[in-house]
């Protein structure tokens, strides 16, 4: 097997796995903060990938550009959907809570498969089949613009959480929930917030997927799972982790497709969770649970 | 008389943080022990060395002549310790009865044997109106004596009381202390109570031990440990009440 | 008899007489909520009884399913010997889930999790196995439909229909047997708070074992009923997350730990589900996915309005 055949389909898995990495990254923050277990967040990918090629087909719009109405919508929602549903189950049982998300995100796959139907979706800007070439290594421009916009919104994540003054009241709440509500910070709106900051980042992952992948609605499930593994791989509450987790699971799917099977490259994955679970639960940059 | 429970030197840290350090006493069969000191000073985590919830980083425990340290909880139960916890732990879901009877199914075979079991247990401690309603709905003081009935119910031959008295009234305490003195005097049971309430310690325990920084700092009778300069220092305080 | 024992008779004689004057369509209906009635009263014992979430159930119905079914297609071998090895490869999964998760301590979510990925493992594992279809699925031969063969479960819906009704009131006489053992103490109590369960002389992992695979044996022989019923397996749809889902969807409706909560909540589904497939048929609206929408919805009520599900409350209105 030539050196540049795997090398081209490392990088791919790399870039692909930035994505893939804000994706979860949002999953992270949720989970981090509000401790909710948010089964739906595939499926809110999937939505997202979805209002990206509804914008594409309606007004011609770029995926990129398209990032901002959809990011910002999505951070009202998941403000919406956390201060309007989820706050109230924070003191129910963990089962309680995970099955309103199960709820939620049968709610929103189905509704997909209703308004769009079974087939695929896509988006087709001129820049996609184009490739940068470097020696003998071919980089997708689509995927590489990709890879750029999900570390850009990465470090915005990241920069918000370290040197604002809302971010750092986020992370007091996420250490002492008691604490917070004790020195007066308003947790409902700041979960709610952190929330919605969760979904913008699957916002702007969808647009930024669906320049890679056609989008049908059974991705919502594949996603959530896609999400957990890398954030639990990566490691809970740890961002760079989430990143880390991303292109690993991203790297090891292209590898697994090239060497194995493509319909293998799940399995890897799960059998990575499994692995994990048992052995490194706090995965790899986490902090022990 | 034969110890029922010797611990030689146990010690224990957390991440560096020692919470005891090589503390060793003995208890004899059918005695009534106390341990008493200042919060932090170790005392819950030594009644968690003895009930198996942690392994002991150094020392030994031994309980009717057997090593006990580092066994599971289920198995020191099994043994013949119960214990009662600190921050009351009642199977909120279930009936008042049908917690009992949990505990009693360690001894008995059938669950109607374990449930005439612990109706008669609940009858002992004062809950037998409350048999069938759901654990979850009980005041604290009752929360406390279905902990003990439940702990009764496996028929321990030491029992671990963690602060049971905390939170009651004085006349609720001085029931409680009732109960105590009667299954120890008519069952024999071994007792090994942590305590604030000195009213309790000083009507119970035959024998106190005095636990600071996670060390045994004095053991006697209670008229010797009240006298105890040390103890006054570190706890009782100059013009201790009791 | 209490009110309960009266219902219980008048109901189990209407389920009885029912295949004499209810249509195919009727019958297959009841034939569906009696399965999922089953099935839920089989992960009731993991999650209602025992407090532990197991989200991939659909890996105990599809192993058994294969193992029964591949027995019949290579070997010529009828349920009653596949039934054997569905149980056992069905243990033998719930053996390894269970002492990986409770070795390790691994509960709650990350328990679910573990359940969900197992069964995702395992079903990209089947769409490799050529042995027994892959992808394209696994057929079993369907000779008769006439005469009532139950050597080889092979005969008419009315058939199906006893089997499964028998299945489905064993199974709630089973678990309201266990609910009143020693196990059902044992295991209510770790559900509960299994700290002070051990504290009582309770070896938690190996009652989680116990209920682990306890639960996926009764699974199992509805696994072994679904391939003799519906005589097709694809490993894309047996082992599917939105199959295991299914499952618990009745015992969450209808509630969960309860005895009656798996059987109420299958039938309100299924009614549910199918009244309104024909009421969008009627007008038009036939797109697939409405029906899961309004699951959806359906569970989402029930989560945030009645946590219990809705046999607590009947119960006490009713006072059974």
């Amino acid at each position: 097997m030539a050196p540049e055949l795997v090398a081209n389909v490392v990088i791919a898995g790399v870039l692909t796995g930035l994505v893939y990495g804000l994706m979860a990254l949002g999953l992270s923050v949720i989970f981090g903060v509000v401790r909710v277990v948010n089964f739906a967040h595939g499926e809110m990918m999937t939505l997202a990938m979805y209002a990206a090629t509804v914008l594409f087909a309606a007004f011609g719009l770029d995926p990129f550009l398209a990032m901002v109405p959809v990011a910002a919508a999505f951070f009202l929602l998941g403000y919406a959907l956390q201060a309007g549903f989820i706050n109230r189950f924070i003191t129910r049982p963990e089962h309680s809570q995970f099955m309103l998300m199960v709820a939620v995100a049968i709610v929103l796959v189905n509704a997909l498969l209703v308004v769009f139907g079974p087939d695929a979706r896509t988006v087709q800007v001129d820049y996609q089949l184009d490739s940068f070439q470097i020696g003998k290594i071919l980089v997708d421009k689509g995927r590489l613009y990709a890879a750029a916009a999900a570390l850009l919104g990465a470090s915005a994540l990241f920069a918000f959480f370290r040197f604002t003054l809302t971010g750092k009241a986020i992370r007091a709440c996420a250490d002492n929930y008691l604490g917070a509500k004790v020195v007066g910070l308003n947790v409902q709106h700041l979960y709610a917030l952190t929330f919605g900051l969760g979904a913008a980042c699957v916002a702007m992952a969808g647009c930024a997927m669906v320049l890679l992948v056609d989008v049908t609605p059974p991705l919502g499930p594949a996603y959530t799972l896609l999400a957990f593994v890398i954030v639990i791989v990566g490691g809970l509450g740890s961002m760079a982790g989430a990143l880390l987790g991303g292109v690993l699971i991203g790297v090891s799917e292209a590898l697994a497709g090239l060497l194995i099977d493509p319909s293998a490259k799940s399995m890897f994955s799960f059998g990575l969770l499994i692995l994990v679970l048992l052995f490194r639960p706090q995965g790899l940059l986490g902090r022990r649970p | 008389m034969s110890a029922l429970l010797e611990v030689r030197g146990i010690s224990k840290s957390f991440r560096g943080l020692r919470a005891v350090g090589n503390a060793s006493f003995e208890i004899p069969e059918g005695d009534i022990n106390g341990l008493i000191g200042p919060n932090g000073a170790g005392k819950t985590t030594i009644f968690n060395m003895i009930a198996g919830v942690y392994a002991p980083d150094a020392g030994e425990i031994v309980f009717q002549g057997r090593r006990i340290e580092g066994l599971r909880p289920d198995r020191v139960c099994a043994a013949g310790i119960g214990r009662t916890f600190q921050i009351v732990k009642p199977f909120a879901g279930l009936s008042v009865l049908d917690n009992v009877v949990v505990g009693a199914l360690l001894r008995e075979r059938s669950t109607a044997q374990a449930r005439r079991l612990s109706d008669a247990l609940l009858e002992k401690l004062g809950l037998a109106a409350k048999r069938d309603l759901p654990a979850a709905s009980l005041t604290l003081p009752d929360r406390k004596r279905l902990e003990v009935a439940r702990a009764l119910a496996t028929r321990p031959r030491l029992l671990l009381l963690d602060e049971v008295m905390a939170g009651l009234r004085p006349t609720e305490c001085d029931q409680m202390v009732e109960i105590f003195r009667e299954i120890n005097r008519a069952d024999g049971t071994t007792i090994l109570l942590i305590e604030h309430v000195m009213r309790a310690v000083m009507a119970l325990a035959r024998h106190i031990g005095v636990l600071h920084h996670g060390e045994v700092i004095a053991r006697g009778t209670p008229e010797q440990v009240v006298r105890n300069p040390a103890v006054l220092e570190c706890y009782l305080g100059e013009e201790a009440e009791v | 008899m209490s009110r309960r024992a009266i219902l219980l008779a008048v109901l189990g004689a209407i389920l009885v007489a029912l295949p004499a004057f209810a249509n195919p369509y009727v019958l297959s209906v009841a034939i569906l909520i009696l399965f999922f009635a089953y099935t839920g009263q089989a992960w009731n014992v993991l999650m209602g009884f025992t407090g532990q979430l197991s989200l991939g159930h659909a890996l105990y119905v599809g192993l058994a399913a294969y193992a029964s079914a591949g027995l019949y297609f290579h070997y010529g071998l009828g349920p009653w010997a596949g039934v054997w090895l569905a149980l056992a490869v069905c243990i033998a999964g719930a053996a390894i889930i269970g002492f990986l998760a409770f070795r390790f301590g691994i509960s709650g979510v990350y328990f679910a999790l573990l359940t969900i990925a197992f069964a995702e493992f395992t079903r990209i594992g089947f769409d490799h196995l050529r042995g027994l279809g892959g992808p394209g699925g696994l057929f079993i031969h369907v000779s008769n439909r006439e005469t009532w063969d139950l050597l080889n479960l092979r005969g008419p819906p009315a058939m199906f229909y006893y089997v499964i009704l028998f299945l489905a009131a064993a199974a709630l006489a089973f678990s309201t047997w266990l609910l009143r053992s020693r196990a059902g103490y044992y295991w209510q109590a770790i559900r509960e708070n299994e700290e002070a369960a051990q504290a009582l002389g309770i070896n938690t992992f190996r009652w989680k074992m116990l209920a682990i695979v306890t639960s996926a044996s009764m699974t199992s022989l509805a696994g072994v009923f679904y391939a003799f019923y519906y005589n097709n397996l694809f490993p894309e749809q047996t082992f599917n997350i939105s199959r295991s889902i299914e499952i618990i969807l009745g015992p969450v409706i209808g509630g969960v730990g309860t005895l009656f909560g798996p059987v109420l909540g299958a039938l309100v589904l299924t009614v549910l589900s199918d009244s309104i497939t024909n009421a969008l048929a009627a007008f038009g609206w036939e797109f697939p996915g409405v029906k899961q929408v309004l699951y959806g919805v359906a569970l989402l009520a029930v989560v945030m309005f009645l946590p219990n599900g809705i046999w607590p409350p009947i119960a006490r209105r009713l006072k059974l």
